[in-house]
């Protein structure tokens, strides 16, 4: 019998390319952070020179706090709807109205963000809001909790559920059953759930331009404007910095995915 | 006691929460820019005339919906700027996407057929870049592609050029870009089906005579069809909106929609053309839009 090899020598090529074209240009920016050169193409021997320059830089720092702020506070909020969300499709009956509901958390995975940042501006004018640190918050919120329930659905959709009817035969009220057996075997999805949003808080900037104020720019807004300018050393220094704050993320992100696949089956689709 | 229906009646109240934000952040905020798409620029702030005013009670809400303008519309139609912007954001979406595929099939290939364990590895590889910030890995290019950058440098090293290379500013820089970008989004869809092939199609095919592309091109491509959708959808349609990318990298001489929608909200302050132009997209994109819900709905109520 013959048999198809299964990791032929243009497989091997195709995945060492594609790892390297993945993340050669991230090391090459995370190293070039370190250079004592003005010109970033120059190497002029290891400094930590432009990170001092960052944390001298107010309006940057502001800018990094404000991220922050807004990242923490709408991957909590998007946790907690994202998860009831999620709960809703994947143990609810059919009720009037669920394909509407399914299609609005659906949609914002793939909808152009000048969209929904235009609406959403719209929306907080119309409303006469203070633009600012709610705005960009709410706004993320509706983004990311999307994200958070295709995530904890997916894991609520590998569940054996046989668990679940065994805690309700043997008495349980419902509310009981779901709080003592399904919320701790969803617990590792519903944490990636929250680094995911996190994540995605932090790296937008199409939604921020259009949701926040005057005076509250957040990182990526600052970035952006610096980056149009051109290349500046102290640029690199501060995506070094966003990078590796995401790498502690990834890390405990990927240990709560592997408490939950040994439990189970793995989580994130994403 | 039936399984599907367990916790049945308190999870529908668990859809309230999330049902009522998403319609007053999600779906709410269509009908304004829809409403503002019809008004009147003026130079104020907020920049538009408001065509009804809900307070005025019902006579003048008649009187608004006569005066309902679709001005904004023709001028999208019948200026070349804005007709250019659409061709040109749908022609890159579509070059770009084939580029995805073209790149990202042969690496989800590659991963599929790895032994078990690494391919958990692999798939964590891939997902870590979609993680870290896009600005950042958009900013990065910026750093290889210009003019003294490591790029120019290499080739100048290697005598392939005999002077630097315009990088920045063009279409291929963009496309770099785009495909670096959305590379994730095309391998994570396609790995997916492929990991759950049976080999013994494959194998079967083999023994039968098949030579190796045709193998793959009768049995191997084919079944792989639904993720080829999703990681075609998922690509097709941010790109389509796409501004970071094209702003950064490409040049300024030709606009995507995006560019366009953006240059007039922030710099001409016309809001009203900015949110007609949004209506005309979210349209163009109203078909892959909701092909793609129907994708995931299965993939996530379907398990």
């Amino acid at each position: 019998m013959r048999k198809v090899s299964r990791l032929s020598r243009f497989n091997v090529a195709s995945l060492a390319l594609g790892l390297a074209f993945l993340y050669l240009p991230i090391l090459i920016l995370v190293i070039y952070s370190f250079n004592a050169s003005r010109l970033v193409t120059v190497w002029g021997g290891w400094s930590l020179r432009w990170y001092y320059e960052f944390f001298d830089d107010r309006a940057m720092i502001e800018a990094s706090w404000m991220s922050l702020r807004v990242a923490v506070a709408s991957a909590t909020i998007a946790t907690l709807i994202g998860t009831l969300a999620a709960v809703a499709l994947s143990r609810g009956e059919r009720f009037r109205g669920r394909t509407l509901f399914s299609g609005m958390l659906y949609a914002p995975l793939v909808m152009p963000e000048v969209i929904t940042g235009l609406s959403l501006l719209l929306l907080f004018v119309a409303l006469n809001a203070e633009r600012g640190f709610w705005t960009v918050t709410i706004a993320h919120t509706t983004l990311t909790m999307c994200f958070v329930a295709v995530v904890v659905q997916s894991r609520l959709g590998s569940l054996d559920r046989s668990l679940e009817e065994a805690a309700m035969d043997l008495g349980c009220a419902p509310a009981r059953a779901f709080l003592s057996v399904t919320l701790p075997l969803i617990a590792p999805a519903i944490v990636a759930g929250w680094m995911l949003a996190f994540t995605l808080s932090l790296d937008d900037l199409v939604i921020a331009s259009f949701t926040t104020g005057p005076g509250s720019a957040t990182l990526p807004i600052r970035i952006y404007s610096e980056v149009r300018l051109g290349v500046k050393p102290e640029i690199n220094a501060i995506c070094t910095l966003v990078i590796a704050l995401i790498a502690v993320v990834i890390v405990l992100a990927s240990l709560a995915s592997k408490l939950s696949s040994s439990r189970g089956e793995s989580a994130a689709p994403l | 006691m039936s399984g599907r229906r367990i916790f049945a009646r308190p999870a529908r109240f668990a859809a309230i929460a999330p049902y009522v934000w998403m319609v007053l952040f999600f779906l709410v905020p269509f009908g304004f820019v829809l409403k503002i798409s019809l008004s009147q620029t003026a130079i104020a702030q907020p920049p538009y005339e408001p065509v009804f005013d809900l307070t005025a009670g019902w006579t003048a809400i008649q009187a608004a919906f006569a005066a309902l303008s679709l001005d904004n519309f023709k001028l999208l139609v019948s200026d070349d700027l804005y007709v250019f912007a659409y061709l040109r954001s749908l022609t890159v979406a579509v070059t770009a996407t084939a580029l995805l595929l073209l790149i990202g099939y042969p690496i989800a290939y590659g991963m599929a057929r790895l032994p078990k364990r690494w391919q958990a590895v692999a798939m964590v590889l891939v997902i870590v870049p979609f993680w870290t910030s896009f600005l950042i890995r958009i900013y990065a290019w910026i750093n290889i592609l210009q003019h003294d950058g490591l790029l120019n440098r290499i080739l100048l090293a290697l005598h392939l050029v005999s002077r630097p290379v315009v990088w920045l500013s063009t279409d291929t820089a963009m496309y770099i870009g785009i495909v670096y970008s959305y590379l994730p989004f095309m391998i994570l869809p396609l790995y997916a089906t492929l990991a759950k092939m049976e080999p013994a199609l494959e194998e079967a095919a083999a023994d039968l005579g098949a030579p190796p592309w045709q193998v793959f091109w009768l049995v191997t491509f084919p079944l792989s069809l639904p993720g080829v959708g999703a990681g075609v959808l998922l690509c097709f349609i941010p790109i389509v909106g796409e501004f970071v990318i094209p702003d950064l990298l490409a040049g300024s001489n030709s606009l995507m929609i995006g560019q366009t929608l953006w240059l007039e909200f922030f710099t001409n302050k016309d809001w009203p053309v900015a949110s007609a132009a949004a209506i005309v997209l979210l349209v163009v994109l109203l078909a892959p839009l909701l092909l793609y819900e129907r994708l995931q709905r299965r993939q996530l109520e379907e398990q």
